[in-house]
Parts: C-alpha cells; structure tokens; sequence
C-alpha cells in the first residue's frame, strides 16, 4: 500500500515536472538579418512543443519539413516563397499549429500534387490565418484526423483546369473543421473525397475554374452559412449521404454546365435556408433520393430546380420559388414520389377565396414549354412568347406532355419565411 | 417648323377626345397592380413588359391605321395650304405617336416612382423597358400607317391586314419558328433562327427584355453561337439597331406613299 502511495507521489511530481518543461517551451526566431535566416533550420533546431517564430522577410525555401509538433507562427508579411520548386511546407507531425504566415508559388506538375502546405498523415493539426498565394494546390489533407483550417486566404491566378490544383484538398481524412476560409482562382475551391464527418462553415468560394466545392464519398458532412459564387461549374455534391446542406448562398453560377448546386446519387440529405441567386440552374438533381429540400429561396435562376426522373422521394417544402425564368424542370412524364408541398411559387396563377393563404387550385411547376426546351434547346429563343404562354395555358388546362403527378397541392398565396 | 405646329393641334384633338388618357390610365393600372402584386421585385417588372410586348403594337398598329382614315378629312383640309407633304405627314406621325408614347411612359413610370420602385430596381431595366416602350409605339403606329395608306381607300381591308399582320408578328410567327426548330432541330439552326427572331419586330423587343431579365436561362444554353450573341454587348447592340431598322422602312415607305399620293 505504502509502496504505491509514492509511487503515485513519484509520478505525480514527474508529470509536474514535465509540464513545466513543456510551459518553458522555447521560441526559436527565423529572420533575415538574425542568426537564423532559413525556415528549415529554425525547425531543425526547435524541440518539440517550441514556437518558430518567423519575422517579415520573404524566404525563398521548398520542400521545408515540419516532423515534429511545433508552432508555426509568422510576423508581418512573413511569406515562404516555393519559388516554384517543390511542395513548400510539408506537415509530418500531429498538433503542428501554422499561424500568421504567407505562403507563395508551389510548383505546379502533372506527376505530384504539389501543394502549399501538405498534411499527410498527421492529425490534430491546424492551419490558421495563412494565406496562401499562387500555388498549385493550397492546403493539401491526406488522412488526416481532427485538422482545423480557419480563417485561410487562397487564392491563385491560373487559366486552365488542366493546369491547376483544388484551393483546400481534402483525402481520407475525418473530422476536419474547416472555417471562415477565402478560396479563389484555383480549379475547385474546396475539394472532398472520402471525407468523415467534416464541419465547413462560413467559407467563401468563389471564381474558381471548377467547382465552387466538389464533394464525393463524403458521408455525415454538414456545410452551413458558406457563399459559392461566380464558378465555372457552381458546385457539385456526389455520391454521398446524409449531408447537412444549411444556409449557404449559390448565387451567379452561369454556363451550359453551371449549377447552383448539383446533386447526383446523394440520400437521406438536408438542404435548408439557402438561397439560390442568379443562376443557370439553381439546384440540379439526379439519381438523387429521400432527401429534403426545405425553406430555401431560389431567385432569379434560369431554371429553380432541375429534378432528373431517376430521383425519387424527395421533398420540397416550404420554399421561395421567386422570379425564376423555368421553376421545376424534368425529363420524363413519370414523378417517383417527389413531394411538392406549400411552396410559394412566382408563376402561381391560382386563387385563394377561402383566405387560408393557400391557393385553392394546385400548382403546376412544370411548363409545357420547360419541356419542349428540354428536348430542343434551341427553343428556348421563344422564352416569353405570347404563343408559348398560350401552349403553357392550354398544357395546365390539361396535361398531356407534363408530368401529372408533380403538382403542388398546397401553393401558398405568399412568401414563405 | 410647320410639322411642329400641326403636331400641336393634333395633341389637343386626341386629348380631347380622352381616349389617349384613358391609354395612359389602363397602362397606370396596370404598372399598379404588378408592383403591388409582384413585391416591386424583378417579377413585376417582367409583367410590366410582358403587358408591353402584347399591348403596345396591337394599339399601335391598329390606332395608327384607324387614325389616319379618321383624320381623312382634315388631312385633306390641310392638303390645300401652303403646307409640304413631308412636314404634314411628319406632323400627323407624331401627333399620334408621340402621344401614345408619352401615355405608356408616364402612365408606366407613374407607379413606379409613387411606389419607391425607381429606387429599388434597377435603373437599366426601368430605362430599358420604357424605351423599349417608346420604340415599339413609334414602330408599330408607323406600320399602321403603312397600312393605311396603302389602302386609304379600303379601310376594311387595311384595317384587317393591319389586325393579321399583328396575329402574324405576334403569335403566328413564334409558332412557325417553333416548327422549324423541331423540323431541323438535328442540323446547326443557331444562326438561321437569330436571324428569324431579328426579322420580327416583336420577337427583337422580347429577346431583348429576355437579354436584362433571364440571361442566367440564356447563358444555360449549350450552343456557343448565341452565348457569344448574348453574352456581350453585341447582343443588345444588334437588336436595337435591328429595331431601328424596322423603325425606319415603313416610316420611309409610308411618307413616300404619302408624298405621291393623289388624295
């Protein structure tokens, strides 16, 4: 008994003592005109648990290795500058924290995914107010566990798909938070595959080549509050399950291919409070089910929503149809159990004479016109033409081309929200 | 000068007659009622121009032609002084155009400033439809009076081409376009069908509502010929000068017909 008593005192005093080491952590100081002027060796010479404090100055290094945990941390315009040579700061260790820096010009190739900074294999690591300018990938992820990136500004100036990399990358990794970042210019902005469970929140991507966010195998996802504007193809989620879409803005996504949001072969999701803005097509969706679409707003959009026949049981409800050039748009006359209900739709042309504030006859948001557009692309010339408003007229009256069943039974007389 | 004066005179005969206020009124009413019933949003003032595109060259064509065999007599009361035919008929266009011009304008305009919407929506699109207004109303009674005249003696018969060229212009022409793209649909039809919507008066007012309003539809669609049509200033440019174009023919067909002709 007494025997353990001190060995507990024993070790208690040891952990004491090695937290004060740990609490006299030293700093180690990188800069130009001090005893230490490269990145690399300030690391070298840190131990594990040191700061290595970076003064303003531009460092021209690559390929600089951070193997054991430290902290990375910047002054001023504190900028590493790959010089176009390799990867430029390359994460070893777990609970590396980078802070404060600039990072600039990784080399860009075809063979390697040359990137910023590359976290491969370690966890717990974050990467805060670091921005990161020209460079092929921006943040790398590769099964890593726990990362947190926040508050980042990436941004690159590159033309072409072929000969860019993704602003924030992530592979295999699992609980990454990844918060309040700017992407821009890069082929997609934030890039997800075979993700877990990450939390992306109030970021803004916007004019990147590709996609605003591209998205696959990523299960139990929620991204909220994030703005994707002005990309190549607006943003694509695909393959996955049970996302939490939540008050995001897509807004100003224009080309053949630009959409708001696409959704191909995504289940069991949420998509609520987002607005859709100005569009090509607001929200695509395809080989898409038991999802639900609720208190979002579309405004504005060539087409509000594009439903695909092979999606089924999908639920819209309780969404702003507003000023959308085509509301609903399909492929087939066949609806598998997508459910329209109280919607507020723009191009309602019902009554409501028992003033519950909903309209007494449902809503047909499907055009004949939607549909002949869609096997003719070129008569979307005709958009707004006295004749194609009377064929959509005599289509309601009685349907024959459109799809019977995808009716809102329950159109409201007023903005919902 | 003298165009000038015989515009005055004919401005106090139509309002006179109230007719072109009541005009002015139903345009009123109707601006009204959309921004009320649309949220002064975009949405209304799609069915401000919509009501435009429908209205305004029914009115113009067929008033245009009715005008001038109403006037007949007066027309030719001024025939016999000292006055030119081109500054008569110039004087005649404009003392019913002008007017109705102005009517759609201030009866469009009207609701939109008592209801806040010049401030909250945006300039271009509120200038845009107004002056497309302005032209269409300048166009289309400048074809009625090509009617007209061409059958000033007839009046059954220009009115009623006057009336079909209008079913024509307006439905029937959007539905021969729509055949044809379903005939030839397989083939590159793209610039073959610009040109078939620039030849329409009408279809050159609609896809230029269509350029301000739904360019994110437009910008949707896969083919690069009308991207690159309607993604520029191009677009615009081309349909507007096109709109003057038929601005200008029948104008100068009908003040020749006017000029020769033995009343």
């Amino acid at each position: 008994m007494k025997l353990f008593k001190i060995t507990t005192i024993l070790f208690v005093g040891l952990m004491l003592l090695l937290s004060v080491r740990s609490a006299i952590a030293t700093q180690v100081t990188v800069s130009k005109d001090g005893d230490i002027t490269s990145v690399q060796t300030g690391i070298d010479q840190a131990q594990p648990g040191d700061t290595v404090f970076v003064r303003e100055g531009r460092y021209i290094e690559y390929d600089i290795r951070i193997n054991k945990r430290i902290t990375l941390l910047g002054e001023g315009e504190a900028i590493i500058d790959g010089d176009e040579q390799g990867f430029v700061v390359v994460v070893e260790a777990d609970s590396t924290v980078i802070k404060d820096i600039e990072v600039h010009n990784s080399k860009a190739g075809f063979m390697d995914d040359y990137a910023g900074i590359v976290v491969e294999g370690a966890h717990y690591v974050r990467i805060e107010n670091v921005k990161l300018v020209n460079n092929f990938f921006g943040i790398y992820l590769a099964k890593s566990e726990g990362t947190v990136l926040k508050n980042n500004h990436i941004t690159a100036s590159h033309q072409r798909e072929t000969n860019s990399g993704n602003g924030i990358h992530l592979w295999y990794t699992k609980d990454v938070e990844i918060l309040d970042n700017y992407v821009a210019g890069h082929r997609d902005g934030l890039y997800f595959e075979f993700v877990e469970g990450a939390f992306i929140a109030g970021n803004k991507s916007e004019k990147n080549i590709r996609y605003g966010i591209h998205f696959m195998y990523s299960d139990n996802c929620r991204y909220e509050r994030n703005t994707f504007r002005d990309n190549g193809g607006g943003v694509a989620v695909m393959y996955t399950s049970n996302v939490d879409i939540v008050d995001n803005h897509f807004a100003d996504n224009w080309g053949s291919s630009a959409y708001g949001m696409l959704l191909k072969e995504i289940n069991r999701s949420t998509v609520t409070g987002n607005t859709f803005t100005n569009n090509s097509v607001g929200l695509y969706m395809e080989a898409s089910s038991r999802n639900n679409v609720e208190g979002n707003e579309f405004n504005q959009n060539g087409w509000a929503v594009q439903l695909m026949a092979n999606s089924t049981d999908n639920t819209f409800s309780k969404n702003n149809f507003v000023a959308n050039s085509f509301e609903v748009s399909t492929n087939s006359r066949m609806n598998y159990s997508n459910n329209f209900d109280n919607n507020y739709w723009s191009q309602y042309e019902g009554y409501d004479l028992d003033r519950d504030g909903v309209g007494d006859v449902p809503h047909r948001p499907v055009r004949l016109f939607s549909i002949l557009v869609e096997k003719q692309p070129q008569s979307l010339l005709l958009l707004r033409s006295l004749l194609v408003d009377l064929l959509d007229a005599a289509e309601k009256f009685m349907p024959a081309l459109t799809p019977e069943t995808l009716i809102d039974s329950k159109p409201q007389m007023e903005p919902v929200l | 000068m003298k165009s000038l004066t015989i515009l005055k005179y004919q401005w106090k005969d139509l309002l006179r007659g109230k007719w072109i206020v009541g005009y002015g009124l139903i345009y009123l009413l109707i601006a009204d009622a959309m921004i009320r019933f649309g949220n002064a949003g975009p949405k209304a003032m799609l069915s401000i121009s919509n009501i435009m595109l429908l209205l305004i060259p029914l009115v113009g064509i067929i008033y245009g032609a009715l005008y001038l065999y109403q006037t007949r007599e007066f027309t030719e009361l001024l025939l016999a002084q000292p006055i030119d035919r081109p500054s008569l008929f110039w004087g005649l266009f404009g003392g019913l155009a002008v007017p109705l011009a102005v009517a759609f304008a201030v009866g469009t305009a009207i609701p939109m400033i008592y209801t806040g919407m010049i401030i909250t929506a945006s300039t271009q699109s509120i200038l845009l439809i107004l002056l497309l207004g302005i032209v269409l109303t300048l166009l289309f009674t400048g074809l009625g009076f090509w009617f007209a005249l061409k059958f000033f003696e007839d009046r059954v018969k220009g009115l009623g081409f006057a009336l079909v060229s209008w079913l024509f212009l307006a439905v029937l022409y959007d539905g021969l376009v729509l055949l044809a793209v379903f005939a030839f649909g397989d083939y590159p039809i793209e610039k073959p069908m610009l040109a078939l919507a620039l030849a329409n008066p009408i279809d050159l007012a609609r896809i230029t509502v269509l350029l301000e309003f739904d360019i994110s539809a437009l910008m949707g669609y896969t083919g690069a010929v009308f991207n690159r049509f309607f993604g520029s200033l191009m677009g615009i440019s081309v349909a507007f000068s096109c709109l003057m174009l038929w601005l200008g023919i029948p104008l100068w067909r009908s003040q020749r017909q006017f000029d020769k002709k033995d009343f």
